[in-house]
């Protein structure tokens, strides 16, 4: 099986634009979430598109395409594709798509104006792969993926199986989600999903919910052959891959985790690694009572003794609960995280849960303990409302 | 509904593309709509404007061989 390398990561996220950005502000302790809420205010759409592109993109969309930018430039590809087009592809995940989009139409309709013919390519959950393929190419497959908060770890995983199986070389994928909108606020409200106290806390005893944010986390995948004829730096490699289901309840996790912990135990064998041969997690950790008691669980069933011997912390606690964009963002992250040997913090941590006794970084970043000989070895977790399971294995270069 | 002159029409058109991203110094008579960056989808929703303001329908047909700003002006003053 060829091995699939990260060449570029690429970011857009309520603690600024970039990658590094996020990185570095996450590591520094620095919290992106503004009364209550996660969004990216550091985004402007005339500092990176037209007046003409910007209304041909919904809001998820445009995230999705500056966050592809990012990691293009840092993959080297300003030339032009290291491959031939048709076999160069896209697959990007979100939780909702274009709802602003869908919503401000149905406006307009109410109110006895036009839907405009753009309502339905703007809407569309597919939208963000679309505009990366048109942008960069990309003549190879391109879809979307929708599986809700594990949207962006799954299409990194589809992505990973399509240049393993040889249906593209090269692959533009992540998630992007913009939906910071009063309906997903009343609608996640009324599942008691969201922080009545606008705080996240993960894996906290005070935790009492997520909050909303928004961005988009790409990365650029490379057949490990291509990146390395081209002379590509590689940033770390896409290891393995675990998807499974709970086939249990729409919004509840199983509480036993076993499916969550199948997940991370597929994926660390997809990428040969021993359950004791991790050095961090990047947890989904949302912050809400049922999430983070599960996940908490599904880790130590999946690494045993180990699980108390590794940092894990949450993105969540610094950028809010990205829906379909999470995963996709929490890999970027991980990938610096490995590359600096940095666990960074779950800020806001400071009461573990009860039962909650793994090691979160409260508070301030930590130096991972990796041990001689073998690079930083990582993995991220995301999990969807739906009971998808999607767990990401990887490593740096 | 607006009276369809074809100054009225001019403007109507030439706002409708400025609002679809076309720079209002590129617009003339003669310019093509590829130059101004305006495809199929703008001019749906040209067709929309036109309905909304004049009652003038425009089928996807006839939009097909519309080249030139001028000759959308023309097309909507030929079927008032």
């Amino acid at each position: 099986m060829r091995d699939v390398v990260i060449t570029g990561v690429g970011a857009v996220t309520p603690l600024g634009v970039g990658a590094r950005t996020l990185h570095e502000r996450w590591t520094a302790g620095v919290c992106g979430i503004v009364d209550g809420e996660a969004a990216c205010s550091g985004y402007e759409a005339t500092d990176h598109f037209s007046r003409k592109e910007a209304r041909r993109l919904d809001r998820f969309t445009q995230l999705a395409l500056v966050a592809a930018d990012e990691a293009v430039a840092e993959a080297g590809w300003g030339d032009g594709l290291p491959v031939a087009p048709d076999r160069a592809g896209s697959i990007v995940g979100t939780g909702i798509g274009g709802i602003w989009t869908l919503l401000d139409n149905y406006k307009s309709l109410l109110e006895g104006g036009q839907v405009g013919p753009l309502a339905v390519p703007l809407m569309m959950g597919n939208a963000g792969a679309a505009a990366v393929s048109m942008k960069h190419q990309l003549e190879g497959p391109s879809f979307g993926v929708m599986s809700a908060c594990a949207a962006g770890s799954n299409a990194i995983g589809v992505a990973l199986r399509a240049i393993q199986h040889g249906e593209a070389d090269v692959v533009i994928t992540g998630g992007s989600e913009a939906a910071l909108h009063p309906l997903t606020r009343a609608a996640f409200g009324a599942l008691d999903a969201l922080s009545d106290l606008g705080v996240s806390r993960p894996f906290d005893a005070r935790r009492d919910g997520f909050v909303m944010g928004e961005g988009a986390g790409m990365l650029v995948l490379e057949a490990g052959d291509v990146a390395r004829a081209r002379g590509a730096r590689i940033l770390g490699t896409l290891a393995g891959y675990g998807a499974t289901s709970d086939a249990h309840h729409l919004t509840a996790p199983r509480s036993d985790g076993a499916r969550a912990a199948a997940a991370i135990t597929i994926a660390l064998g997809d990428a040969g690694y021993s359950s004791d041969a991790i050095d961090y997690i990047n947890a989904h950790g949302t912050s809400t009572p049922l999430n983070d008691a599960a996940e908490t669980t599904a880790i130590k069933q999946a690494l045993g003794d180990h699980a108390h011997k590794i940092p894990i912390s949450s993105t969540k606690s610094a950028i809010g609960h990205l829906l379909g964009a999470a995963g996709a963002v929490e890999a970027v992250a991980t990938v610096l995280a490995l590359r600096d040997r940095v666990a960074p913090p779950t800020l806001g941590h400071e009461q573990p849960g009860e039962g909650l006794d793994l090691d979160y970084v409260p508070g301030k970043a930590r130096a991972m303990q990796v041990p001689d000989g073998r690079p930083a070895r990582a993995i991220s977790t995301s999990f969807g409302f739906g009971g998808h399971n999607a767990v990401l294995a990887m490593e740096a270069t | 509904m607006a009276t369809i002159t074809t100054e009225a029409v001019q403007q109507t058109v030439t706002d409708a593309l400025v609002s679809f991203g076309a720079e209002p110094s590129e617009i003339a008579m003669d310019t093509e709509l590829t130059a101004l960056d305006i495809d199929s989808l703008d001019l749906a929703e040209m067709s929309q404007i036109v309905d909304d303001e004049y009652g003038v329908s425009l089928k996807s047909t006839d939009v097909t061989t519309i080249k030139t700003v001028g000759d959308i002006i023309e097309l909507i003053v030929s079927k008032a």
